[in-house]
Protein backbone atom coordinates (compact mmCIF):
# COMPACT_ATOMS: atom_id res chain seq x y z
CA UNK A 1 0.00 0.00 0.00
CA UNK A 2 2.58 2.62 1.08
CA UNK A 3 4.70 1.47 -2.25
CA UNK A 4 1.75 2.32 -4.44
CA UNK A 5 1.11 5.69 -2.60
CA UNK A 6 5.07 6.28 -2.97
CA UNK A 7 4.98 5.79 -6.87
CA UNK A 8 2.01 8.17 -7.18
CA UNK A 9 3.38 10.63 -5.03
CA UNK A 10 6.86 10.78 -7.14
CA UNK A 11 5.33 10.29 -10.42
CA UNK A 12 3.49 13.51 -8.80
CA UNK A 13 6.60 14.92 -8.14
CA UNK A 14 8.56 14.51 -11.14
CA UNK A 15 5.71 15.45 -13.66
CA UNK A 16 5.20 18.70 -11.76
CA UNK A 17 8.64 19.96 -11.90
CA UNK A 18 9.20 18.94 -15.17
CA UNK A 19 6.14 21.14 -15.82
CA UNK A 20 7.39 23.88 -13.72
CA UNK A 21 10.73 24.10 -15.25
CA UNK A 22 9.07 24.33 -18.57
CA UNK A 23 6.48 26.93 -18.40
CA UNK A 24 7.17 30.30 -20.02
CA UNK A 25 4.86 31.93 -17.37
CA UNK A 26 6.61 32.62 -14.37
CA UNK A 27 2.96 32.27 -12.05
CA UNK A 28 2.06 29.08 -13.32
CA UNK A 29 5.63 27.83 -13.15
CA UNK A 30 5.12 28.60 -9.74
CA UNK A 31 2.00 26.79 -9.26
CA UNK A 32 3.44 23.65 -10.75
CA UNK A 33 6.37 23.99 -8.22
CA UNK A 34 4.06 24.17 -5.92
CA UNK A 35 2.71 21.17 -6.53
CA UNK A 36 5.87 19.19 -6.54
CA UNK A 37 6.93 20.53 -3.02
CA UNK A 38 3.34 19.02 -2.09
CA UNK A 39 4.47 15.73 -3.49
CA UNK A 40 7.55 15.61 -1.84
CA UNK A 41 5.69 16.31 1.26
CA UNK A 42 3.69 13.14 0.73
CA UNK A 43 6.14 11.37 0.09
CA UNK A 44 8.54 12.35 3.39
CA UNK A 45 5.29 11.17 5.44
CA UNK A 46 4.96 8.15 3.52
CA UNK A 47 8.49 7.61 4.33
CA UNK A 48 7.55 7.91 8.23
CA UNK A 49 9.03 11.46 8.81
CA UNK A 50 5.91 13.77 9.46
CA UNK A 51 7.98 16.49 11.17
CA UNK A 52 9.82 17.08 7.58
CA UNK A 53 6.48 16.55 6.11
CA UNK A 54 5.11 19.58 7.86
CA UNK A 55 8.38 21.32 7.60
CA UNK A 56 8.09 21.61 4.01
CA UNK A 57 4.91 22.14 3.28
CA UNK A 58 5.05 24.95 5.83
CA UNK A 59 8.14 26.80 4.95
CA UNK A 60 9.12 25.38 1.28
CA UNK A 61 5.64 25.74 0.25
CA UNK A 62 4.32 28.38 2.10
CA UNK A 63 7.29 30.74 2.87
CA UNK A 64 9.56 30.52 0.38
CA UNK A 65 7.33 30.06 -2.26
CA UNK A 66 5.54 33.41 -1.20
CA UNK A 67 8.45 35.23 -1.75
CA UNK A 68 8.79 33.92 -5.00
CA UNK A 69 4.80 35.12 -5.49
CA UNK A 70 5.80 38.57 -4.11
CA UNK A 71 8.81 39.26 -6.15
CA UNK A 72 6.58 37.85 -9.25
CA UNK A 73 4.08 40.29 -8.37
CA UNK A 74 6.55 43.10 -8.11
CA UNK A 75 8.08 42.58 -11.19
CA UNK A 76 4.23 42.17 -12.74
CA UNK A 77 3.33 45.52 -12.01
CA UNK A 78 1.48 47.85 -14.42
CA UNK A 79 0.87 47.15 -18.29
CA UNK A 80 -0.94 43.84 -19.06
CA UNK A 81 -1.67 42.69 -15.73
CA UNK A 82 -5.74 42.90 -16.29
CA UNK A 83 -5.30 40.56 -19.93
CA UNK A 84 -2.82 38.59 -17.27
CA UNK A 85 -5.66 37.84 -14.72
CA UNK A 86 -7.98 37.36 -17.39
CA UNK A 87 -5.67 34.48 -19.02
CA UNK A 88 -5.05 33.36 -14.99
CA UNK A 89 -8.65 32.29 -15.14
CA UNK A 90 -8.55 30.28 -17.91
CA UNK A 91 -9.26 26.07 -17.31
CA UNK A 92 -6.08 25.48 -19.59
CA UNK A 93 -3.87 27.67 -16.98
CA UNK A 94 -5.30 25.66 -13.85
CA UNK A 95 -6.44 22.34 -14.81
CA UNK A 96 -2.76 20.78 -14.95
CA UNK A 97 -2.05 21.22 -11.04
CA UNK A 98 -5.42 21.13 -9.99
CA UNK A 99 -5.75 17.26 -11.38
CA UNK A 100 -1.61 16.64 -9.71
CA UNK A 101 -3.06 18.53 -6.09
CA UNK A 102 -6.19 16.12 -6.31
CA UNK A 103 -3.90 12.96 -7.01
CA UNK A 104 -1.85 14.23 -3.64
CA UNK A 105 -5.54 15.18 -1.84
CA UNK A 106 -6.98 11.40 -2.24
CA UNK A 107 -3.67 9.72 -1.38
CA UNK A 108 -3.44 12.26 1.71
CA UNK A 109 -7.56 11.05 2.13
CA UNK A 110 -6.21 6.81 1.83
CA UNK A 111 -3.89 7.79 4.29
CA UNK A 112 -6.29 9.64 7.00
CA UNK A 113 -8.79 6.64 6.45
CA UNK A 114 -5.58 4.08 8.16
CA UNK A 115 -6.01 5.40 11.86
CA UNK A 116 -2.73 4.95 12.60
CA UNK A 117 -0.99 6.05 9.54
CA UNK A 118 0.70 4.39 6.57
CA UNK A 119 4.31 5.03 6.79
CA UNK A 120 7.20 2.76 6.09
CA UNK A 121 9.50 1.16 9.10
CA UNK A 122 9.78 3.11 11.93
CA UNK A 123 8.17 6.68 12.71
CA UNK A 124 10.68 9.08 13.44
CA UNK A 125 8.69 11.64 15.01
CA UNK A 126 9.24 15.60 16.20
CA UNK A 127 10.47 14.54 19.72
CA UNK A 128 13.33 12.40 18.42
CA UNK A 129 14.40 15.26 15.85
CA UNK A 130 14.39 17.83 18.34
CA UNK A 131 16.49 15.61 20.72
CA UNK A 132 19.07 15.64 18.33
CA UNK A 133 18.71 18.84 17.31
CA UNK A 134 19.05 20.48 20.44
CA UNK A 135 21.43 17.71 21.53
CA UNK A 136 24.50 16.68 19.53
CA UNK A 137 23.58 19.17 16.40
CA UNK A 138 23.17 22.23 18.40
CA UNK A 139 26.25 23.94 16.89
CA UNK A 140 24.71 23.23 13.42
CA UNK A 141 21.50 25.01 14.68
CA UNK A 142 23.81 28.55 15.87
CA UNK A 143 25.32 28.15 12.46
CA UNK A 144 21.84 28.51 10.72
CA UNK A 145 20.89 30.67 12.83
CA UNK A 146 23.88 33.29 11.87
CA UNK A 147 23.53 32.15 8.09
CA UNK A 148 19.77 33.18 8.34
CA UNK A 149 20.89 36.68 10.07
CA UNK A 150 23.46 36.87 6.87
CA UNK A 151 20.86 36.63 4.79
CA UNK A 152 18.80 39.07 6.47
CA UNK A 153 21.59 41.50 6.05
CA UNK A 154 22.17 40.40 2.57
CA UNK A 155 18.42 40.44 1.45
CA UNK A 156 18.14 44.18 2.73
CA UNK A 157 21.59 45.65 1.27
CA UNK A 158 20.79 43.91 -1.54
CA UNK A 159 17.15 44.37 -2.26
CA UNK A 160 17.12 48.30 -1.02
CA UNK A 161 16.91 51.17 -3.79
CA UNK A 162 20.09 52.30 -4.88
CA UNK A 163 19.82 56.16 -5.66
CA UNK A 164 20.22 56.70 -8.91
CA UNK A 165 21.65 60.13 -9.21
CA UNK A 166 25.21 58.73 -8.75
CA UNK A 167 26.84 57.61 -12.02
CA UNK A 168 28.22 54.58 -11.45
CA UNK A 169 24.46 53.41 -11.09
CA UNK A 170 22.76 54.33 -13.74
CA UNK A 171 20.95 51.76 -15.73
CA UNK A 172 22.73 50.70 -19.25
CA UNK A 173 20.53 52.20 -21.95
CA UNK A 174 21.21 49.20 -24.38
CA UNK A 175 20.47 46.57 -21.80
CA UNK A 176 24.49 46.12 -20.38
CA UNK A 177 24.96 44.41 -23.94
CA UNK A 178 28.58 45.90 -25.61
CA UNK B 1 16.10 -1.46 7.14
CA UNK B 2 14.15 -4.02 9.29
CA UNK B 3 10.56 -3.43 7.56
CA UNK B 4 11.17 -0.79 5.26
CA UNK B 5 8.21 -1.22 3.04
CA UNK B 6 9.63 1.57 0.33
CA UNK B 7 13.05 0.71 -0.94
CA UNK B 8 15.77 2.95 -0.49
CA UNK B 9 16.80 2.61 -3.40
CA UNK B 10 13.69 4.16 -4.98
CA UNK B 11 13.72 6.93 -3.04
CA UNK B 12 17.33 7.83 -3.94
CA UNK B 13 16.77 7.17 -8.22
CA UNK B 14 13.32 9.50 -7.61
CA UNK B 15 15.89 12.58 -5.32
CA UNK B 16 18.26 11.90 -8.71
CA UNK B 17 15.30 12.71 -11.07
CA UNK B 18 14.61 15.58 -9.58
CA UNK B 19 17.71 16.51 -8.98
CA UNK B 20 18.70 16.47 -12.36
CA UNK B 21 15.16 18.34 -13.34
CA UNK B 22 16.96 20.66 -11.67
CA UNK B 23 20.34 20.84 -13.15
CA UNK B 24 18.49 20.51 -16.61
CA UNK B 25 16.45 23.80 -15.30
CA UNK B 26 19.11 25.48 -14.18
CA UNK B 27 21.58 25.37 -17.74
CA UNK B 28 18.80 25.28 -19.56
CA UNK B 29 16.69 28.51 -18.37
CA UNK B 30 17.97 31.60 -18.82
CA UNK B 31 15.19 33.33 -16.93
CA UNK B 32 16.63 34.37 -13.29
CA UNK B 33 13.52 33.85 -11.56
CA UNK B 34 13.31 30.04 -13.09
CA UNK B 35 17.03 29.80 -12.34
CA UNK B 36 16.06 30.24 -8.97
CA UNK B 37 12.69 28.01 -8.91
CA UNK B 38 15.90 25.12 -10.53
CA UNK B 39 17.59 25.96 -7.36
CA UNK B 40 15.17 25.18 -4.92
CA UNK B 41 14.42 21.78 -7.16
CA UNK B 42 18.12 20.59 -7.03
CA UNK B 43 17.77 21.59 -2.71
CA UNK B 44 14.69 19.41 -2.08
CA UNK B 45 15.95 16.59 -4.02
CA UNK B 46 18.83 16.63 -1.55
CA UNK B 47 16.50 17.10 1.37
CA UNK B 48 14.78 14.13 0.14
CA UNK B 49 17.43 12.16 -0.43
CA UNK B 50 18.87 12.83 3.57
CA UNK B 51 15.52 12.38 4.76
CA UNK B 52 15.10 8.95 3.36
CA UNK B 53 18.93 8.07 4.34
CA UNK B 54 17.99 8.70 7.75
CA UNK B 55 14.72 6.56 7.43
CA UNK B 56 16.39 3.66 5.88
CA UNK B 57 19.13 4.08 9.39
CA UNK B 58 16.00 4.22 12.00
CA UNK B 59 17.91 7.88 12.74
CA UNK B 60 16.96 11.57 13.20
CA UNK B 61 20.01 12.52 11.64
CA UNK B 62 18.57 13.04 8.20
CA UNK B 63 15.59 15.00 9.15
CA UNK B 64 17.93 17.38 11.41
CA UNK B 65 19.67 17.87 7.89
CA UNK B 66 16.99 18.18 6.17
CA UNK B 67 15.90 21.55 8.20
CA UNK B 68 19.36 22.88 7.66
CA UNK B 69 19.12 22.50 4.18
CA UNK B 70 15.78 24.55 4.87
CA UNK B 71 17.46 27.29 6.63
CA UNK B 72 20.28 27.56 3.29
CA UNK B 73 17.18 27.18 1.12
CA UNK B 74 15.62 30.23 2.94
CA UNK B 75 18.97 32.58 3.11
CA UNK B 76 19.57 31.85 -0.49
CA UNK B 77 16.20 32.96 -2.08
CA UNK B 78 16.04 35.92 -0.14
CA UNK B 79 19.43 36.93 -1.50
CA UNK B 80 18.89 35.61 -4.84
CA UNK B 81 15.20 37.24 -5.13
CA UNK B 82 16.74 40.82 -3.93
CA UNK B 83 19.35 40.35 -6.30
CA UNK B 84 16.32 39.34 -9.29
CA UNK B 85 14.90 43.14 -8.08
CA UNK B 86 18.10 44.52 -8.67
CA UNK B 87 18.91 43.09 -11.67
CA UNK B 88 15.13 44.28 -12.79
CA UNK B 89 15.85 47.08 -11.63
CA UNK B 90 19.16 47.93 -13.40
CA UNK B 91 19.00 46.00 -17.02
CA UNK B 92 14.97 46.28 -17.37
CA UNK B 93 15.07 42.43 -18.17
CA UNK B 94 15.64 39.43 -16.73
CA UNK B 95 17.45 37.49 -19.20
CA UNK B 96 20.63 36.19 -17.30
CA UNK B 97 23.10 36.62 -20.62
CA UNK B 98 22.03 40.70 -20.51
CA UNK B 99 23.52 40.71 -16.91
CA UNK B 100 26.28 38.98 -18.13
CA UNK B 101 28.55 42.39 -16.96
CA UNK B 102 29.08 42.13 -13.00
CA UNK B 103 30.12 46.29 -13.40
CA UNK B 104 27.91 47.66 -15.50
Amino acid sequence: MELILFYIASTVAVLATVFALTRSNAAHALIYLIVSLLAVAVIFFLLGAPFAAALEVVIYAGAIMVLFVFVIMMLNLGQEGDARERQRMHPAVWIGPSILSAVLLIEMLLVIAKLDGLHSGALIGPKQVGLKLFGPYVLAVEIASMLLLAGLVGAYHVGRRFRVTEPSEQPPKNGGVS
Amino acid sequence: MDGLAIPLNHVLIVALLLFITGLAGLMFRRNVIFMLMALEVMLNSAGLAFVAAGTAWQQADGQVIFMLILAVAAAEVSVGLGLVLQIQRRFRTLDMDQAKRLNS
